[in-house]
């Protein structure tokens, strides 16, 4: 299989896995999609990148997803932005509140944070608040065709 | 008592010796069949139809027994073999989901050949334990003997484990998980089967080493020589459809006969013949539907599902007649339980075993709820009873009993085990999950985080992408395809053209369709309700959006005849608008991927939901994409220079995008579809300046993505380019030559035949749509050699 070549250094491969706790053969996985997905061996993912994966376009959320790779209306994603959206995913770790350090930030995977990032979703200005008109847009979409 | 009595006598004095047999088969077979039709969904949803035909088989056996007390007809190993099997077989083969087939082959083959060979071992060695300690009593059975039997009865019958998977939804992967288990073990037993059966004509004392090794041998060649065989006659296969363009009518027939002739090829060759048949199945289905036309791929369709369907019914009642047969029944309580047992046991034990071995290989991991499925639903059925009756009963002493503890194996698995599985699967999902209905609320947020979670999961290509299926599927394109499949077939396949040819058809017909429609009564009630409901919900942004998506619906329910829509125009409107608020809440909650998909059904072949609902959410993203995308970019420029980058684009995508399989589309729609990520081969986009690149990709992740979901969608998908809320260059649109042929009438490809209401006056109205002719622009000329797809309008189709 042609992974053997994607051994090729993942840049800052330990400040991400510090970052998102993806075990360092996930990461390595994540690389070679990152890769496989940036068409033009750009070094980063742009929106007609992920618009390629075409079962996102009859997913009702998908735009919004792909959406919520770009943050503050950057146009490029890299491979550190990729995996930290997708470290919202990884399954939550419920350790005692006491071994925790209260100094650290909670990790991407935290229930917090995997709130914040559906909330995101939601929020499609970005103000920070959910308007009624928003969430009804989230409702609607799914109710009917436009 | 005069009626049953002498039964068999009144027939074959009346039929003649040689036509009683299949008289009296066609009897039960009938019954059968009778059966289905008038049987209550609701009971089949509860008892499997393979149970409820096996006691119908026991009751007509009891009866002929009673009156004439001879067994009547029995289950013959020749008649199952060659005529019942094969249609099942190929059946499961022809319409296997191939991707997802392969995608889990490892897994599949694991538990095929290691499974079955432990589940053999474990059984035949535990009853002969149980043997030696005396409990069976007195049996004149070896070693060899426990281990043939336990060969036997080890393997998964293809048959019944569908026949009862088909009530019980599963999600994808464990389906095609034991599917393809129950299939491929086939070459297992076959070569087990035979090993011992050859060790015990030796003798048990004759046994050496190389004969062990002969038999590892064997089984190698067993399989691999089956699996070549069924390649080969699919290779036939499709070469032959591609020529058989002037015999349309027999074409259905060079379909089953070669794939039957690969069935008997390779039992003639001591090859597995199961696993040549399903191979041609499998290999062959994707040129065949390619090549062969549109009735064809029908009455190819039907007619296989006929045959499987007739086939099971017959074999599970066969089974039910055969068990009443005296003669043969021997009880020894031991040897029975234990049997059952050790099965249950050991399947169990296997199933944990390998599949901890598997998980740590595997991305999606088998779950407990699916080992838990994966061995209960491990059903014998009528393989093990043919291949018991097929014993020598020279050589095997105890063939009587084997045969009775099979029948009551069989019986157990197929009616305890189908029966309790659904309820049992219900019970431990259910078990996880909340007890209380859930509120609205949740159930709108749930389903929002279902889909986020299946688009994360295409977007880190959990499912996706694999460096395997890329190779192949560039290997089929350049070689197989070229040589399998007809031209025609390639060249609509290569051509992006002909995807928004049908698009374009699409909407011109909901155009008609809505014309012709606001001025007849027949479906006018229902979609104004649907209407006014519409409104309420949601305000318009533009009043033209509301008569796009009135027409998508009209188009949607035009398709399906919705009785629902058809019953509401008794009812009072305020009944109707609130039937349709909740059928719109409960329905139109977009479902997400991975729930119920009705992958393989041996009867039906309707196609599902999903397709109306993907469609719907693919026209919605689409044209959302497209709106951003013009907004941005084209109001920019002039118009003029738009219509030119337009062409540019469009010959661009042309020539860069490749429809692997434009025709997959005509294939059996209850297939489940997953959008494929096929390799867009972006050729030049570099010696475009940069600024165009954004354009171009935009134009071309359209294609893509299009062509992505064309490919799979049998559906055919409307416009989003074409759509009328474009309010903006709508003339430009206009005068650009889409890309419709410039034939001289509109050719709708195979698969938007389907879709098409066959009526001359449709095709007439089209013609407005077909704007002007070739493009000569010299611009367009530059960029590269056009394909053309002036497919010809297939010969079959005036309709």
């Amino acid at each position: 299989m042609g992974s053997r070549s994607s051994h090729a250094a993942i840049p800052d491969a330990d400040s991400i896995r510090r970052e998102t706790g993806f075990s360092q053969a996930s990461l390595l996985r994540l690389h070679h999609r990152f890769r496989a997905l940036d068409r033009n061996k750009k070094g980063y993912l742009s929106r007609m990148d992920l618009q390629q994966i075409g079962a996102l376009a009859v997913n009702p959320l998908g735009d919004r997803i792909i959406e919520s790779f770009f943050p503050d209306g950057s146009q490029q994603v890299d491979f550190p932005g990729f995996v930290r959206v997708l470290a919202h995913f990884r399954p939550v770790e419920d350790e005692d509140t006491e071994t925790q350090d209260p100094k650290k930030p909670e990790p991407l995977n935290s229930r917090r944070n995997k709130l914040h990032y559906a909330f995101q979703l939601y929020d499609l200005d970005r103000d920070g608040k959910i308007s009624r008109h928003e969430m009804l847009q989230v409702s609607r979409k799914r109710e009917q065709e436009m | 008592m005069g009626g049953p009595q002498g039964l068999l006598s009144t027939l074959k004095l009346t039929c003649g010796e040689w036509t009683t047999a299949p008289v009296a088969s066609a009897f039960p077979a009938l019954l059968g069949s009778l059966k289905r039709f008038h049987l209550s969904h609701k009971v089949t949803s509860v008892v499997p139809e393979s149970a409820l035909l096996i006691v119908l088989g026991l009751v007509l056996g009891g009866i002929v027994w009673a009156a004439d007390h001879i067994a009547s007809f029995t289950l013959t190993p020749t008649v199952f073999f060659f005529y019942l099997l094969p249609p099942i077989v190929l059946d499961a083969g022809y319409f296997m989901p191939n991707r997802l087939f392969f995608g889990n082959l490892g897994t599949i083959l694991l538990y095929a050949v290691v499974g079955t060979v432990w589940n053999a071992a474990t059984t035949g060695l535990s009853l002969y334990g149980v043997f030696l300690s005396g409990l069976m009593g007195d049996l004149k059975i070896g070693l060899l003997d426990f281990l043939l039997f336990g060969s036997l009865i080890a393997a998964v019958d293809p048959v019944a484990v569908l026949a009862v998977f088909e009530e019980v939804h599963v999600n994808e992967v464990l389906f095609i998980i034991v599917f393809g288990e129950s299939l491929l073990n086939d070459a297992v037993t076959v070569v087990l089967y035979n090993v011992f059966e050859s060790f015990v004509a030796l003798g048990g004392d004759n046994v050496t080493g190389l004969d062990c090794v002969k038999g590892i041998v064997s089984f190698f060649v067993v399989s691999l020589g089956g699996t070549l065989v069924g390649v080969i006659f699919a290779f036939l296969l499709s070469l032959v459809t591609r020529f058989t363009k002037h015999v349309r009518i027999i074409e259905p027939g060079f379909v089953f006969i070669i794939s039957y002739l690969s069935y008997l090829t390779s039992e003639m060759l001591s090859l597995s013949a199961i696993l040549a048949i399903t191979f041609c199945g499998i290999c062959c289905q994707k040129y065949v539907k390619a090549n062969i036309s549109e009735q064809s791929a029908t009455t190819v369709r039907y007619t296989m599902k006929m045959l499987a369907s007739g086939a099971e019914t017959i074999i599970f009642m066969f089974l039910g007649i055969s068990a009443v047969n005296p003669f043969i029944w021997t009880w020894n309580t031991a040897f029975v339980l234990l049997t059952l047992v050790f099965i249950s046991v050991y399947r169990a034990i296997g199933v944990v075993l390998q599949t901890w071995l598997l998980n740590r290989y595997r991305m999606v991991q088998l779950e407990p709820i699916d080992q838990v499925v994966l061995s209960y639903g491990g059903l014998r059925g009528a393989v093990a009873f043919a291949l018991v009756v097929l014993l020598d009963g020279e050589k095997v002493k105890e063939k009587n009993l084997f045969v009775s503890t099979t029948i009551i194996v069989v019986f157990f698995t197929v009616i305890f085990q189908g029966l309790t599985i659904k309820p049992l699967v219900q019970w431990l999902k259910v078990k996880r999950s909340e007890h209380r209905e859930p509120r609205l609320n949740e159930k709108l947020h749930g389903r929002a985080f279902d889909h986020i979670l299946s688009a994360i999961e295409d977007i880190s290509g959990q499912i996706g992408h694999n460096y395997l299926r890329d190779k192949w599927s560039h290997f089929d394109r350049k070689f197989l395809s070229r040589v399998l499949m007809r031209r025609s077939a390639q060249k609509s396949r290569d051509q992006i053209l002909n995807v928004f040819h049908e698009l374009n058809l699409k909407d011109a017909i909901s155009y008609v369709a809505e014309g012709e429609r606001r001025g007849s009564l027949a479906f006018i009630r229902s979609p104004s309700t649907d209407n006014m409901v519409n409104v309420d919900f949601a305000p318009r942004s533009s009043a033209v959006e509301a008569s796009v998506s009135y027409l998508l619906r009209e188009n949607v329910s035009a398709v399906c005849l919705d009785m629902q829509s058809l019953e509401q125009r008794r009812r009072s409107i305020r009944d109707a608008e609130d039937m349709v608020t909740h059928h719109t809440l409960q329905q139109y909650l977009y479902k997400p991927r991975q729930e119920y998909k009705h992958l393989y059904s041996r009867h039906e072949l309707t196609p599902t939901e999903d397709e109306k609902q993907d469609r719907e959410i693919f026209h919605r993203t689409m044209r959302k994409r497209l709106e951003s995308f013009k907004t941005t970019k084209l109001g920019l420029n002039q118009n003029k220079k738009a219509a030119k980058m337009y062409k540019r684009e469009r010959a661009q995508k042309r020539r860069n995008s490749s429809i692997p399989n434009g025709k997959l589309p005509t294939e059996n729609p209850v297939q489940n579809f997953t959008i494929k990520e096929k390799d867009l081969e972006l050729s030049d986009t570099e010696e475009h300046p940069n600024y165009e690149e954004e354009m171009s990709g935009g134009i071309e992740f359209l294609a893509s993505v299009t062509k992505d979901t064309a490919s799979d969608s049998p559906a055919g998908i409307d416009n989003p380019v074409f759509s009328p809320d474009e309010a903006l260059d709508r003339g430009l649109l206009a005068r650009l030559p889409p890309w419709l042929s410039p034939g001289e009438t509109v050719v709708p490809s195979q698969r938007a035949r389907t879709q098409i209401p066959h009526s001359p006056s449709t095709f007439r109205r089209l013609t407005p749509f077909r704007l002007s002719s070739k493009s000569v622009d010299s611009f367009l000329q530059a960029d590269g050699p056009e394909e053309r797809p002036p497919a010809a309008l297939p010969e079959s189709t005036h309709m």
